[in-house]
């Protein structure tokens, strides 16, 4: 066991951000931490890596409890945050180099440790130039080696690729799962992109600051039977009631749709189109996604984009 | 040990972005010279009119010292309080940019950071006024050796306080925003209450005792009595104004209590970071 985390609690002015959040991730596991923005995840991560003290709760990485041996914590953990965390004006170098004296990197390790460092994630051509004139992905991807610089035992990575474009991002999970094979690493990683989870091995799935599911990808889909169907029809709530007298199913309406689970939804459409009784306009079958776990167990899609008042506050406890 | 590699990496760090900075180290030297030649000429001449009414370039009458010569260390002290506050709030930007959370999660001790940070800071300023030092013999002031020596030592003391001064204000801010409140309302003012721009003597009671309350009234005194030596100073201290306000021990007790006080109180308050 790698991480342990028990009951962990953030409060920020009565404000409850994590409500007693607790879970476990064995060595050299991808874990992933999936929720929509706000949920907690940030303010969790910064919990666990001594950055933000915990109302109540404690958590143990690497046999170190964060609250009583935050030094040794930090020496066994590696950070890619959010939002950039680089020094812009000095060098891709320089900056590898702070880290490398900050961490204690003994001397003739560290040049042989930033060229290795560099040459994976394809920087070495540009090392000698500042940091501002990188692109996005390109400081993404500077902050990943400088995370791996210290030889961490855990890499956090913190929505590893908001903001990127697509081509970075699938770049950025190359990188991520070579990784895992060429170092004896455990990866802790938060998204809100449901396909980028699946990369995982397990998921904790978190809303409004509590784990409301945690397993393999695989299982977390198979909580729903066999295949998602979505419809969207002329008269959608007279065809959700017909649905549960006639088929003895129960739909969930979004954006204008409604969409249920059933168990062979090959061979159940065609029996849906004649018997429903209310004009179907379109019909989609697909079979179950992180998303649909999202949405069976909160009843909202995970990026459903309707901010309420209490979302905004949470946001801007966050960016904090 | 973590300690000392915290603090020496961060002080470094400071240095170089100092030294790779050409705008800031442009602008550090610029400022001080429309200050010490726009100004200084100006006002000197107009003054020295006013005084011997006509003859001579004496600010003080029978003193020998005129006004380029009285301001100059005034503005050696400003521009170390400019650049030494500015140093701190520095730790405003890095939190803005992201950096500060780079330190923050390595594995150093949180007062090491301070401690580099106002080692850092104050280095710089110091650099500042080492450099303003060479303008010496433009101002036809004589310095010898031994009083370079205490200048550079006075000149770290005041820095080094300054930029605690800073990281104090700095460790709360949380945004650059607040840095235009911080000019207003400290460090104009402490900068006009000095003793940079004028002699303290004869001032109302209301502004004598905001004088006192000025550090760097202490941190001038200091400079400029150094810098002027002792032949000068006697003169000038007989003849009118008070050159030096207080005895040079007196000034560096003083701004060696203020600079302890103040590191110990931004260790304290950056350690309450989150």
């Amino acid at each position: 066991m790698i991480i342990e985390a028990r009951e962990l609690v953030k409060e920020f002015n009565g404000l409850r951000a994590v409500k007693g959040v607790s879970f476990s991730v064995n060595e050299e596991e991808i874990f992933g931490f999936l929720g929509p923005n706000g949920a907690g995840k940030t303010t969790t991560i910064n919990m666990l890596c001594t950055l933000l003290k915990p109302t109540s709760g404690t958590a143990i990485l690497n046999g170190y409890d964060v609250i009583k041996k935050p030094n040794e914590v930090r020496r066994s953990i590696g950070l890619v945050f959010q939002d950039p965390s680089l020094d812009e004006r000095l060098t891709a170098k320089d900056n590898l180099n702070f880290h490398a004296l900050i961490y204690g990197i003994p001397k003739r390790e560290r040049k042989r440790r930033i060229a290795e460092v560099l040459e994976m994630v394809e920087l070495a051509d540009r090392q000698n130039d500042i940091v501002r004139t990188f692109s996005g992905g390109m400081k993404r991807r500077l902050e990943i080696a400088r995370g791996l610089l210290h030889y961490p035992k855990i890499l956090f990575l913190d929505e590893p690729t908001l903001g990127l474009d697509p081509q970075t991002r699938s770049r950025i999970w190359e990188y991520i799962k070579d990784l895992r094979k060429k170092e004896k690493i455990t990866i802790f990683l938060t998204t809100h992109y449901m396909d980028e989870a699946e990369v995982c091995d397990r998921i904790a799935i978190i809303d409004y600051g509590k784990i409301i599911a945690l397993n393999t990808p695989k299982k977390l889909k198979k909580q729903i039977g066999g295949s998602v169907v979505t419809i969207t029809t002329a008269r959608n709530e007279l065809a959700k009631k017909l649905l549960k007298e006639r088929f003895s199913l129960e739909a969930i309406e979004t954006n204008n749709s409604l969409r249920f689970e059933v168990k062979e939804g090959e061979k159940f459409i065609p029996q849906l189109v004649k018997r429903l009784g209310v004009e179907i306009l379109s019909v989609e079958l697909h079979l179950p996604t992180l998303d649909d776990v999202f949405l069976k167990l909160t009843g909202r899609a995970i990026r459903e984009e309707t901010v309420s008042k209490r979302e905004l506050m949470r946001k801007h406890w966050r960016r904090r | 040990m973590a300690g000392l590699v915290g603090i020496y990496t961060i002080w470094y760090r400071e240095l170089k972005r100092f030294l790779l900075d050409r705008a800031r180290i442009i602008g550090s030297f610029s400022q001080p010279i429309l200050w010490l030649f726009l100004l200084g000429t100006g006002m000197g001449s107009g003054l020295a009119k006013v005084f011997s009414r006509g003859g001579g370039t004496e600010m003080f009458p029978g003193t020998g010292i005129d006004y380029l010569e009285f301001l100059y260390p005034g503005i050696i002290g400003m521009s170390i309080l400019m650049t030494s506050i500015f140093s701190a709030i520095s730790i405003v930007w890095d939190r803005e940019f992201g950096f500060l959370k780079e330190v923050l999660v390595a594995p150093i001790p949180r007062y090491s950071i301070t401690i580099g940070k106002a080692l850092g800071g104050s280095s710089v300023s110091l650099l500042q006024g080492v450099i303003l030092l060479l303008f010496a013999p433009l101002i036809k002031v004589n310095l010898s050796f031994l009083s370079v020596i205490k200048l550079i030592l006075i000149m770290f003391l005041v820095s080094f306080s300054l930029t605690s001064l800073g990281i104090v204000i700095a460790a709360r801010m949380k945004s650059m925003e607040g840095f235009q409140v911080i000019m207003n309302f400290l460090m104009m003012p402490m900068f006009f209450l000095s003793g940079a721009m004028f002699p303290l003597s004869g001032l109302p009671e209301w502004m004598e005792k905001l004088v006192k309350l000025d550090p760097l009234t202490y941190g001038i005194d200091a400079i400029r009595s150094t810098i002027l030596g002792a032949h000068k100073i006697e003169v000038a201290g007989k003849v009118l104004f008070q050159i030096p306000t207080y005895p040079l021990s007196y000034d560096i007790t003083i701004i060696a209590f203020f600079g302890a006080i103040m590191i110990i109180l931004a260790v304290v308050q950056f350690n309450r970071v989150e």
